[in-house]
């Protein structure tokens, strides 16, 4: 068996569920692995929902289909909740991370009957708190790598830390609040 | 060995650009000509390469554009996609006619309508017989070498070449890639030397006279026989190819092929869920096998009727109609070179993919399960058939 990981963004035009995936891909890539990261396209309008998916494996996947059957499952957008089936086909052992300020045991009557885990994270108040404004990418991407294990907490930071300074040269208070809204995610995300 | 990477197809098909630095690219600069022109032009905005780009307010113009500069002795390259593609299908012919060995990224999508902008390979195959080589990838790394490949090939049989890849699905994707470092890409393409160039006035020529009905059978007999030539050339770039970065590539490549008793025939990104699909069902016991279509133009006759030869049934895969009330493009050219081949065996043709439908390992295991089937009872049943669709 090959050891793959299998991951389903659900986000909306324009919150970043895309580039939070290709950013996942980016660090996974970054720790040896093998990656795929693509949004599934149509027509493009802001606030739609949109689906992105990632697979990291330590050999290369040859498949080029959705993923219809994901080890995880991470929810951009809260409202998606009664918008899309977003545990459609999710494995019991895995889990569902959901940016919300509610606690898991609030938010998994809304998952018909799914028996895995349920995190949340308030993605959108530590992006406003750390960068003054609504960028859940960001906190999203962390809580991902600590539910599902698929990278290393230390490497997923230092090469974050990497990203950041290359990307923001010039705005090194952009790389302090970014690294901040990242540790606290690994640290706030709750697991139901 | 190699610089391991992660990009898109566009991506790595813009760096192969790069590390080529053309002459000219004559491009028209939006949508639907695929992101590959925006990102080289940020190349050249960088400095990185000298290439005069040339935006244009079409695709028929990118092609004249590309046309007029490889005449006058340059190397030129355009990119596009869909109904760009479409667009360009007049000057398509008279590039190939003119036997000027322009290089051509296609990002494969569908045509309208209903209008959609999703993969599959109708733009592609409707430019088929345009006089143009087709090599199509599987994968980003697919693309980046076979693109690396492409003027090699052109220039040595005096033909345009177009490099395709399945928009959205490998153009978009980000995946890992290892590429050719810059110093043994220039080694390997090598500096272009032209057999017609309109500057040079030492060897004058005309590009794109009036030929009569005394002379023009005779222009045409030549593309032919430079079409037949190519197979040679692409076959011995693809094996030269491989000494360098240990990647070989044939007109085809086959997968578990061996001892297959049945097969599919495939092109493009699908045919690695094919090989996921593959791998699944020979755990299970069933010899299933693939060959993937690399080479469309030329068609790869020797090719298929020798991997063909070896099973009992098969089933062609086409992410286009004909609408010939018959079959798909790739059927039709496989049933042809068949046909006077010394053993037939029993073919069955599935449209699938269309627009964007998902093609999944699923999708795969029903087209083997039904190609079994034939192979079991020796009835084929109707041939022309569509793939996961709702009727």
């Amino acid at each position: 068996m090959k050891d793959i990981v299998e991951i389903r963004w659900h986000g909306r035009g324009g919150q970043g569920a895309k580039t939070a995936s290709l950013l996942l891909a980016d660090a996974a890539f970054n720790t040896g692995k093998y990656v795929q990261g693509f949004p599934e396209y149509g027509p493009e309008r802001m606030g739609a929902p949109i689906t992105a998916y990632n697979r990291i494996s330590s050999e290369r996947s040859t498949v080029h289909s959705n993923i219809y059957e994901p080890d995880y499952v991470v929810v951009v957008d809260e409202t998606l909740l009664s918008a899309v089936d977003v545990t459609a086909g999710l494995k019991k052992e895995g889990a569902i991370v959901i940016n919300s300020s509610k606690t898991p045991a609030e938010l998994r009557p809304k998952l018909k009957g799914y028996e895995g885990r349920v995190c949340t994270i308030d993605a959108g108040r530590i992006s406003e708190e750390e960068l003054g404004k609504n960028f859940p990418n960001t906190p999203m991407l962390a809580a991902i790598v600590k539910v599902s294990g698929v990278i290393g907490q230390d490497e997923f930071i230092k090469d974050m830390e990497g990203s950041f300074k290359h990307k923001f040269a010039s705005k090194p208070q952009v790389i302090e609040g970014n690294m901040r809204a990242l540790k606290r995610s690994l640290e706030e995300v709750q697991v139901g | 060995m190699g610089i391991r990477e992660r990009l898109s197809g566009n991506e790595a098909t813009a760096y192969a650009m790069k590390q080529i630095n053309p002459d000219v690219m004559g491009a028209f600069p939006i949508t639907p000509s695929t992101e590959i022109p925006q990102y080289f032009a940020a190349y050249v905005d960088n400095g990185e390469v000298d290439t005069e780009f040339i935006a244009v307010e079409s695709e028929h113009s990118a092609m004249s554009t590309c046309i007029g500069a490889e005449a006058a002795g340059c190397r030129a390259i355009s990119a596009t996609s869909s109904c760009g593609l479409c667009y360009m299908t007049e000057m398509l012919y008279v590039a190939a006619s003119d036997r000027l060995p322009i290089t051509l990224a296609v990002s494969t999508r569908a045509l309208s309508g209903p209008i959609n902008i999703n993969n599959d390979h109708s733009d592609a195959m409707g430019v088929r017989d345009t006089g143009w080589i087709q090599l199509h990838a599987e994968t980003n790394q697919e693309m980046y070498d076979n693109y690396l490949q492409a003027m090699r090939i052109g220039e040595a049989v005096g033909l345009p070449i177009m490099v395709c890849q399945d928009g959205f699905i490998t153009s978009h994707a980000i995946e890992n890639i290892e590429l050719v470092e810059d110093d043994k890409v220039k080694a390997f393409v090598g500096e272009y030397k032209p057999v017609i160039n309109i500057m040079d006035k030492d060897h004058p020529v005309s590009v794109g006279p009036y030929a009569v009905p005394t002379y023009y059978m005779e222009a045409k007999r030549q593309q032919a026989q430079a079409m037949i030539d190519a197979k040679d050339v692409i076959r011995k770039v693809g094996k030269e190819f491989g000494e360098m970065t240990g990647r070989s590539y044939g007109l085809v490549e086959e997968y578990m092929m061996d001892d297959a008793e049945v097969a599919i025939v495939i092109m493009g990104s699908s045919a690695g869920t094919a090989k996921e699909a593959i791998q699944e069902l020979r755990a299970e016991g069933h010899k299933v096998g693939l060959i993937k279509i690399r080479a469309f133009r030329p068609f790869p006759k020797e090719e298929i009727i020798a991997g063909l030869s070896k099973v009992k049934a098969f089933a062609v895969m086409d992410k286009a109609d004909s609408f010939s009330a018959l079959c798909g493009p790739i059927y039709a050219d496989t049933c042809a070179a068949l046909y006077t081949a010394p053993t037939r065996p029993l073919g069955i043709n599935y449209i699938y993919g269309l627009g964007g439908r998902d093609v999944r390992v699923d999708s795969i295991k029903h087209v083997f399960a039904e190609v079994e089937k034939v192979a079991a009872t020796g009835e084929v049943g109707e041939t022309y058939r569509y793939l996961d669709v709702r009727e």
